[in-house]
């Protein structure tokens, strides 16, 4: 990208929206472009960055809320939040190793893509913790929607609609977020499956137990699949739940109890344990849990996938050729398991060249259509990035 | 007085053609027309407000709906959608040249999948129902909206209703997987699926809690959730009403998030208590609910740490159950709150403003101020964890002068929530009754943003056009 415009206000950023509505020219957005290869590649000669608009302007803890302008990097809040025993609940992914960025991801770039860590399976996505937003429309006003209370039905939720759309709706200048206290303490119980199938069923078993599991993952050592299953609370809470599990689960296979396993959680929201190559293309498949086997057996006949479960099996990472024919199979699984795919990592000319995300229905696509130019009318902001022609 | 758009006259001139072609596209007993059967569905939970429509339908299929919807978008009729009628913000309050469609026969429950910890159900299957349907396995459906008896999912996901225990469980946009819905125009779409996080737009986020203005729900995939070990209440009473926020703060700066934590004031206590017999303290200005959550040894662990905390606060009294049927006897006054009202006044309106917890002193002093200036006596309810205020305040309906004094003062109470940097409602809905105070929440131009959103779903505005944004003089 030649030209990076840098606002470091949201004056700025609004000023700089409206001077590209004047000109009809499209910006590409970003916070630190940290997941610039994320999705289809921008047709936009310009770029819009958010990274100038930094710091948290609200912290309540005992209010359990947040707010930060967009370009605050993530690192700098979760520094702020664990001084006060606090976190981000939904534990959102530091993609820097997938894509091999250097800085790392600002807060709006997280809540544009609507990433979220293991957590999620429980403590619910990115979106459901967002309570408000500022951003910039496409007309380069500055709307306010959602708030900084935790309980807010007050008119449509563009909240919701915002987070998840790359960019391509509105460009956010202020987040706020639903705040949560750390546990103390955590447990993980590793369970040797002999199978993936068996694997799914063990973490079904952890998350239909009432021990309130807050991580259900299945990785593919080289060893065999294990499957892991996470306990937060106070310690003799912990300790307690973890005991009881580990009676539950023994008929899917040996079970051992980590004590300590951030660093185990830590690889999983960052798809460590899925060794894709630098050269791999990387996928997410979302579909309902018992459909995992399926989806896995099917990838792995068409083109040797390497596998990363997490969400119980809800979540299926998958690596392998950078090839339209592996992208046709994964398309293909998560129609079969009527789930959802994300091209999550390809070369630029795959990318711009296969369906990045499920086509929608017709009716559905022309809704969206004029959702997309009651934000964006002039289409300035990230044309092409969820689809060809949006 | 609430306006409503005046009615089209070519479509009231129409009206017999209209219902005949309701007739046709639906069995006989689906279609209501006469007035003496229209009444039931003039008004709803907000009872101070009322309007007979042009029809009902009582669709069973999603066919039948989109059949409706499609010749009601052909011909240009309006149309307001409504579940069991039990909005207290006028959510389903008909217009005169309007086709309701209620969506009370579409109640069957689907599919139910433990291991995948999901249920599909018809938007007419009640709260309760999908979780009395899933508790035999120890599953439950989380939202608990105080009306969860009646009230319906469909309504659930157009006012995106919380409840007592979302402050652990959230509301019912954090509950959802997928909906099906009849859009204005009468197509059918899937939105979401039975799977997390969908990619592209969240469509289902922004049709949760968007009152019935960009579509129809037919079926809802809901999340069910395995229930704990088992679950405990305490009582702790305070001598001022700052204390009792200031142990709140407390108990959440500690890094308990208790999985409910009900506020009462004085005139609340007294009013529940005389209803409930539940053996609150009468001397107390304010009241905690507080339930937990796990094994017995950890509810024992949680209330002691409560109970620490609490008697920092020098509380007038703390009451810990120790069994199921003493938790149930402390919940048994908040439950009947409103019916407690009720008895005391012959009407009340209940507001549902959100605040941030740490302006919760302040903001009952001023709501105090307030009663005395209006001369009308208010009871204060308050979800206190997530800062969800519900004022319910007490008037006489045969009184007109009584009851336009309530609706100003709710107003002045709703403005406060605002100033302190809350908000209008946090899970009734602005339906009609918060319609007119939306400038004070938003700009024009924020306003004329959500009004572009509905658009793009409802060019022409037909379906329930008069909720939630105040009216254009344009209309």
């Amino acid at each position: 990208m030649s030209d990076l415009i840098a606002p470091l206000n949201e004056a700025g950023v609004a000023a700089a929206v409206r001077e590209a509505g004047a000109m009809r020219a499209p910006l590409s957005i970003e916070g630190h472009g940290s997941k610039r290869g994320l999705l289809r590649p921008v047709q936009a000669a310009r770029g819009l960055t958010t990274r100038g608009l930094t710091g948290i302007t609200l912290y309540k803890p005992t209010e359990l809320v947040l707010s930060a302008r967009a370009g605050t990097p993530l690192p700098e809040i979760e520094a702020a939040l664990a001084e006060h025993g606090q976190m981000i609940a939904p534990e959102p992914p530091d993609t820097r190793g997938v894509f091999g960025a250097e800085l790392p991801a600002t807060i709006g770039g997280i809540v544009a893509t609507n990433l979220s860590g293991p957590r999620r399976i429980t403590a619910g996505a990115m979106r459901d913790h967002l309570l408000g937003i500022r951003f910039v429309n496409g007309m380069g006003e500055v709307v306010r929607n959602g708030g900084r209370v935790l309980k807010n039905v007050t008119g449509l939720d563009l909240c919701k609609l915002l987070a998840g759309s790359h960019g391509t709706l509105g460009v956010m200048t202020e987040v706020t977020m639903k705040v949560l206290p750390a546990a103390r303490a955590s447990a993980t119980l590793a369970i040797a499956v002999p199978d993936l199938a068996t694997g799914v069923r063990a973490l079904s078993a952890g998350l239909t137990s009432p021990f309130g599991v807050t991580g259900a993952a299945l990785r593919l050592d080289a060893a065999g699949p294990v499957a892991l299953l996470r306990l937060e609370d106070f310690p003799d809470f912990v300790a307690y739940r973890a005991g009881r599990l580990r009676d539950d689960l023994a008929a899917f296979g040996d079970v051992t109890v980590i004590e300590d396993s951030a660093a185990i959680w830590r690889d999983v929201r960052d798809a460590v344990p899925l060794g894709a190559m630098p050269e791999d293309a990387i996928w997410r498949i979302s579909i309902r849990p018992s459909a995992a086997p399926a989806v896995a057996a099917a990838l792995q006949a068409a083109f040797g996938a390497r596998l990363l479960l997490d969400w119980g099996g809800g979540l299926v990472w998958i690596a392998g050729p950078a090839t339209e024919a592996a992208h046709a199979a994964v398309m293909a699984a998560a129609a079969a398991a009527r789930g959802s795919f994300t091209l999550f990592r390809a070369p630029a000319p795959m990318r711009a060249a296969v369906p990045v995300l499920p086509e929608e229905a017709p009716a559905l696509a022309a809704i969206g259509a004029r959702v997309k130019a009651a934000l964006d009318p002039f289409g300035l902001f990230n044309p092409g990035r969820m689809r060809s022609s949006l | 007085m609430i306006a409503l758009p005046p009615p089209k006259p070519e479509i009231l001139a129409r009206r017999d053609e209209i219902v005949a072609a309701l007739l046709a596209l639906l069995p006989a007993d689906a279609v209501i027309h006469e007035a003496l059967r229209m009444r039931p569905y003039e008004t709803d939970g907000l009872s101070a407000y009322r309007q007979m429509p042009l029809a009902v339908v009582l669709p069973s299929t999603t066919a039948q709906v989109a059949a409706v919807m499609r010749y009601c978008h052909d011909n240009g009729v309006r149309v307001v959608p409504r579940g069991a009628g039990t909005s207290l913000s006028g959510g389903a309050l008909p217009l005169e040249d309007a086709v309701v469609i209620g969506m009370m026969r579409m109640n069957r429950i689907l599919e139910i999948d433990f291991d995948d910890r999901l249920a599909v159900v018809e938007a007419g299957v009640t709260n309760l129902g999908i979780t009395k349907a899933v508790e035999h396995e120890g599953f439950f459906y989380a939202p608990d909206p105080s009306s969860q008896l009646a009230c319906m999912i469909g309504g659930n996901v157009g006012m995106n209703s919380g409840g007592a225990h979302c402050l652990k469980y959230g509301v019912t946009a954090n509950n959802l997987l997928g909906l099906k819905l009849v859009t204005p125009q009468g197509d059918i779409i899937d939105l979401g699926g039975d799977h997390l996080d969908a990619a592209g737009y969240d469509w289902l986020g922004l049709m949760t809690g968007s009152e019935g203005m960009l579509g129809i729900v037919t079926e809802v995939t809901v999340r069910i959730l395995r229930g704990p070990e088992g679950a405990r209440a305490m009582l702790a009473a305070f001598k001022g009403t700052e204390i009792a926020g200031a142990a709140v703060d407390a108990i959440i700066g500690s890094g308990i998030i208790p999985v409910a934590l009900e506020f009462m004031d004085k005139p609340c206590i007294h009013a529940c208590e005389a209803f409930a017999h539940a053996g609150y303290p009468l001397d107390a200005e304010a009241m905690l609910i507080i339930e937990v959550e796990g094994s017995v040894a950890e509810q024992d662990s949680l209330l002691d740490r409560i109970k620490e905390i609490c008697n920092r606060f020098d509380p007038i009294s703390l009451k810990v159950a120790t069994s199921a049927e003493e938790s149930m006897a402390i919940w048994k006054g908040r439950k009947g709150a409103f019916g407690a009202v009720g008895r005391i006044s012959p009407d009340y309106l209940c507001m549902d403003g959100t605040i941030p917890t740490g302006e919760l002193p302040f903001v009952l002093k001023r709501i105090g101020e307030m009663s005395v200036q209006y001369g009308l006596q208010v009871a204060n309810v308050f979800h206190a964890g997530d800062g969800n205020l519900h004022p319910l305040i007490m008037f006489d309906a045969n009184d007109a002068s009584s009851f336009h004094k309530a609706e100003a003062f709710g107003g002045d109470i709703l403005k406060l929530c605002v100033e302190v940097g809350g908000c209008l409602t946090g899970e009734h809905g602005v339906g009609v009754e918060k319609r007119d105070l939306m400038h004070v929440q938003f700009a024009p131009h924020e306003l004329d943003q959500q009004r572009a959103i509905k658009t793009a779903f409802d060019p022409a505005w037909l379906l329930n056009p008069h909720k939630v944004f105040p009216l254009l003089d344009a209309a």
